[in-house]
Formats: structure tokens, sequence, C-alpha cells
């Protein structure tokens, strides 16, 4: 049952996903990847996409994920999936448990997640970069090494870092995205 | 009435502008209910963010639904979360209905080839700046490192191992860390 499928694997992102923006990779990337419902290749492109188009990171992925195994309906429902757990507990906060987040428990609880959340990303971009760079999905998996992409890569983390040197910003990821897309073209076609 | 019609249009409007996540958003929103409308007073402002980033789920839902309810209550958090999805709804909905046919034009798949090297470098980095803002204090250091290496590790394994759980097992760590530590320690001999 694919709708009810895709409405409980947004249900658990929704649930355990702290941290905001790509606090949720790893948990989208481990829903599409072990439900085949997107490749490697595909979950970046879109992430891009998502990033360039308005809206949260998930609520896009969710959209997304459920109309290619759903159409309209399975968005639908994905969407629902990803946001009630936000919803249903803020209004809990917002209306009776003001002092929720006072409580040492809770306290304690967020304070040893966030640090496993950066440390998951990390992981997640690690693991991107295998698969990207080097082919590896698995340890069974051959060497094979894009240098194409790893330049291009190069070339970005260069960016990245002398701007944010030079004029104490980050540049925004949409300009970030469409200089590596003019530099994929370039190294393609050469 | 009109005040929801209002919060409607107000969040509709929010949702096709936030570009770039939350933390955009959470300017804007500052923008139309502090400064313009004044329907939120500062301080309650200022909870909602810390709320908004400690509950799971995307920033952009909860602090819609929060908003919502203190203007409106349940109605308005309804009607204000329904508004901030409807633009990324729609937008990915068509996006998706094209993007398998998009991605097969040469010249699209040559960018994106450049692309997915971008979102690499923009997760690797997203991460780093998680990692920089949790605090170094021995605790963080050993689940930051061994939720990294484990992950690692398990994936590349292919080892079945939900994220979920490294997420739930960190937070009870957490709790039962801060339970032990309340415990005085003259009891413990009696």
């Amino acid at each position: 049952m694919i709708y009810f499928q895709l409405f409980w694997q947004f249900l658990k992102i929704g649930t355990v996903s702290f941290g905001g923006g790509y606090g949720m990779i790893s948990l989208i990337r481990e829903a599409v990847l072990t439900n085949n419902w997107l490749t490697e290749n595909d979950f970046l492109a879109f992430i891009a996409v998502s990033e360039s188009t308005p809206g949260p990171l998930a609520v896009n992925m969710a959209t997304f994920i459920g109309a290619s195994q759903g159409g309209i309906l399975g968005a639908f429902l994905a969407t629902l999936g990803v946001i009630s757990p936000a919803f249903i507990m803020i209004l809990i906060i917002a209306s009776c448990m003001k002092n929720l987040l006072k409580y040492a428990g809770v306290k304690a609880f967020l304070a040893a997640v966030r640090p496993c959340i950066a440390a998951l990303v990390l992981a997640t971009g690690i693991n991107m970069g295998l698969s990207v760079f080097c082919g590896i999905k698995q340890i069974t998996d051959s060497f094979n090494i894009s240098y194409s992409r790893f330049f291009i890569f190069l070339i970005i983390s260069c960016i990245g870092i002398i701007t944010k040197k030079i004029k104490q910003k980050t540049l925004s990821p949409i300009l970030m995205i469409m200089i590596s897309a003019c530099l994929g073209i370039v190294v393609n076609l050469i | 009435m009109k005040k929801i019609t209002n919060i409607f249009l107000i969040f509709l409007k929010i949702g096709v502008f936030t570009f770039g996540g939350g933390y955009t958003m959470i300017t804007l929103l500052r923008n139309e209910f502090v400064s313009k409308k004044q329907w939120i007073i500062s301080d309650l402002f200022l909870d909602m963010v810390a709320i908004a980033e400690s509950t799971p789920g995307p920033i952009a839902i909860n602090s819609a639904t929060y908003i919502g309810y203190h203007i409106a209550g349940f109605n308005g958090a309804l009607v204000a979360t329904t508004a901030v999805c409807i633009p990324s709804f729609t937008i990915i909905y068509i996006i998706s209905s094209y993007f398998d046919s998009f991605l097969k034009l040469s010249y699209v798949s040559y960018a994106f080839d450049g692309i997915q090297a971008c979102v690499v470098y923009l997760i690797i980095s997203a991460a780093i700046q998680m990692l920089a803002g949790v605090r170094k204090t021995f605790f963080n250091l050993v689940i930051v490192s061994t939720i990294f290496i484990t992950m690692l590790i398990f994936s590349v394994l292919s080892i079945d191992f939900s994220t979920v759980f490294y997420i739930l097992i960190c937070g009870m760590i957490g709790v039962a860390r801060d339970f032990i530590k309340l415990i005085p320690r003259g009891e413990n001999k009696k």
C-alpha cells in the first residue's frame, strides 16, 4: 500500500527531524534510498531544485516524492505526514504546556540530540560525496572516480571558503548552484 | 473572520518568498507580525523562535502553527500552516511532472553533474556550521565522533540501522546522564 507507506515514512521523518533545514537530510535520504523511491543522483538533483524553489526542504521533498510515487494523493499524504507531528506538537506547547521546553529532562534530551544531528548530517554529506565522486555506495563497489565532479567540488569549495574569508558572509546557495551548473556544462563539453 | 483571511494571505505570501529555509522566514515573520501588524509582542516572538528551533519539524511549519494559534486559536493555526504549505506544494507538484523529461535533456544533465557536486558541498558545509554551534564538551565530542563513525561504517557495510534510532538513543543517553547527575553522591554509600 504505497499511500500508507508514504504517509508513515514521512510521519516518522516529521517526528524526529530536529534542527530544521539540512538537519533532516539524513532521514529523508535513508527513506528515499531504502524504499527505492529515488536514486542518489536524482535525490541530489532534487535537493538543488528544492534549494532554488520556495518552501521548507521537508515539505518540498514530501511533495516531490509523494507525487512521483502516488500522484496528487501521494503528494498530499506525504506532505500531511511530514507536517502533522510539528503541527500537533506546537499546538500542545502553545495551548497547555508552555513550559515543556523548560523541563530538565526535555532540555537534556535536546542537548544530546543536537550534536547527534550534526554528526548525522556530516556523515550523510561524506556518504553522498563517496557516492558522487567515487561511485562507492558499499564496500564491495569498485572505485569509479569522477574527476570532473570532484574538480567542480574543489572549485565550489574554494569559492565558498574565499568569499567567507573576505566578505565574512556565505554566498547564497542558489548562486552556488548556478555557478556549479555552468561549470558542469563547461567541463562536460570539454 | 477578517483576521483569519488576513492570516491566510500573509502566510501564503511568506510561503511564496521563503527561499533558503527557516531562518529567512523568521525575519519575514517578525516584519509582518511584530513590526507591521503588532499582533504578536516581541517577547512572545522570541519564545516562538526558541520553540521552533527545539521542536521537530520544519521551522516554517512550527512558526506558522505557533503564530496562527496565538492570533486566532486552532483555526488560526490550521489556516496559517495550510497557507504556508500551498505555494511550495503547488510549485513542486508542477515541477515533479516535468522533472524526469527535464533531466533527460543533455545540457541539463551536464549542468546537474556540476550541481550534484555543489549539493555535496552545501550539505558538508551546513554540517560543519552545525558542528561549530555545538558546545565543545567531552560528552558532545563523544556523541559526535561515535555517531559519525558508526553511521559511516554502517552505511558502507550496508548494515540496516534506522537514523531514527541514532537520534532517539542519543536523546535517551542525554536524559540518563542528566538523571545520574541529579542523584546526590552520599546517597549511594548510605
